[in-house]
């Protein structure tokens, strides 16, 4: 597969590394999501640096992982868009929210810090 | 005698000259010989002709003598080889020269048809008994001359569009520069006209600027716009979307009164454009943003930073 997706603590990181079929798009998204409860993931890293196209399907389905994650108690962020890729969606108006973005892999693991510790408290 | 040895010649040279080989002309020899030993009186008749028609005006006389000088002879030396390098080379240097000072395309042009008409006019007041050698002479003179009037017009122009493209090259690049404030901290000062091209590059050099510099906060200030247009807003409103899509959060600053009413009317989602009334401000929010000062202690970034 494509994608090589990686536990660190509470989190997975999902490092793509090539662009993605449609069914290998959707293989990730059902493999994140049981993943998600195996390991009592608090954070999701996707990373998309490789992808030289994002495409409606591919915004999509982020989405949806996302939102999936979400349902199972993860928080997602999205990391890698390149400049090119990032001009073209919004050129053709790919809405990703509610996605949370970042620009590298720390300010993704950062990011998600705060988002689990922030959540912990509101919890209790 | 040169001129009947001339005739003799002139029917196997008539098909060759054109094609540039008039160095092997013996018409155009006689001529090129003519005009070195009228050299002098030519040159300053030209000189005066070019004060009288008021070119050059920038240029001391020494200078017109001295530069009408130095043309004279390449011209004349390109007269007699055909070749034009030398004085294309010549004209180049001339003209990177000259162009500096303010010197017009007109007047260049002016001062070689110039140059051209006194030799041919100092043609005609010679030969004027024998008008058939006259024409044959007029013949060698006039498409020569004609390719060196083009040659150093030529030149000219290229030298001053190489120049407006440098200038050109170099408004480009300084027109959007990206500053680093702080680490992972940008500013972008837009000043002057926003128009299509320049938002367009505005985005790709601040969206490259953001991946190099890992940059989490950009401040956009554009006090210095005083108007834009729904295209160039939309492409605003885009920037700061893409930038977001990086990982970048923007705040737009100094918004003309114009240009909040122009993105209201655009009806856009405004909800997540970040904007603050001056750059001060937005540099506070901005400081506070990355996590550098006055930061509530709930925000870990500031810890781990400070």
């Amino acid at each position: 597969m494509a994608v090589a997706i990686l536990r660190q603590g509470a989190y997975l990181i999902a490092s793509i590394q090539s662009d993605l079929s449609d069914s290998e798009v959707i293989e990730l998204r059902e493999e994140l999501t049981e993943l998600v409860g195996d390991y009592a993931t608090r954070g999701i890293v996707i990373d998309v640096a490789a992808l030289d196209v994002i495409d409606s399907f591919v915004a999509r389905s982020l989405r949806s992982i996302v939102l999936s994650a979400k349902l199972r108690g993860a928080e997602t962020i999205i990391v890698g868009i390149q400049p090119d890729v990032a001009i073209a969606m919004v050129q053709f108006r790919l809405n990703l929210e509610p996605l949370r973005v970042a620009l590298d892999l720390d300010a993704a693991i950062a990011s998600l810090d705060r988002l689990t510790r922030r959540g912990a408290v509101d919890g209790g | 005698m040169n001129e009947s040895q001339a005739e003799d010649e002139r029917p196997d040279n008539d098909d060759e000259r054109p094609q540039g080989d008039s160095a092997a002309d013996p018409l155009l020899l006689e001529l090129v010989g003519y005009l070195r030993d009228e050299r002098s009186k030519l040159r300053e008749e030209w000189a005066r002709r070019i004060s009288e028609a008021e070119l050059l005006s920038v240029m001391s006389d020494e200078e017109i003598f001295s530069e009408a000088t130095a043309v004279y002879d390449n011209y004349v030396d390109a007269l007699e080889t055909g070749s034009i390098e030398t004085l294309q080379t010549y004209a180049r240097e001339l003209s990177e020269r000259i162009i500096p000072r303010g010197v017009e395309t007109h007047e260049v042009l002016g001062i070689v048809l110039l140059l051209r008409d006194v030799l041919a006019r100092s043609l005609f007041t010679k030969y004027q008994d024998d008008l058939e050698l006259l024409n044959r002479i007029l013949d060698a003179y006039e498409p020569a001359a004609n390719r060196i009037a083009v040659t150093v017009g030529v030149s000219f122009v290229e030298e001053r569009e190489r120049v407006i493209h440098e200038q050109q090259e170099a408004l480009r690049e300084l027109s959007t520069p990206v500053l680093q404030l702080r680490e992972r901290l940008l500013i972008l000062p837009v000043i002057g006209i926003l128009d299509s091209s320049r938002a367009r590059q505005l985005t790709e050099q601040l969206l490259g600027a953001i991946q190099e510099k890992r940059a989490t906060v950009v401040v956009i200030d554009i006090t210095g716009v005083a108007t834009i247009d729904g295209t160039v807003a939309n492409h605003l409103v885009q920037t700061v979307e893409a930038s977001r899509l990086m990982g970048a959060r923007t705040i737009l600053t100094g918004l003309s009164s114009e240009i909040a009413q122009t993105l209201v009317d655009l009806d856009v989602d405004l909800g997540m454009m970040k904007t603050v009334g001056d750059l001060q401000g937005g540099l506070e929010e901005a400081e506070r943003l990355a996590g550098y000062r006055g930061a509530d202690t709930s925000d870990p970034d500031a810890d781990a930073e400070s």
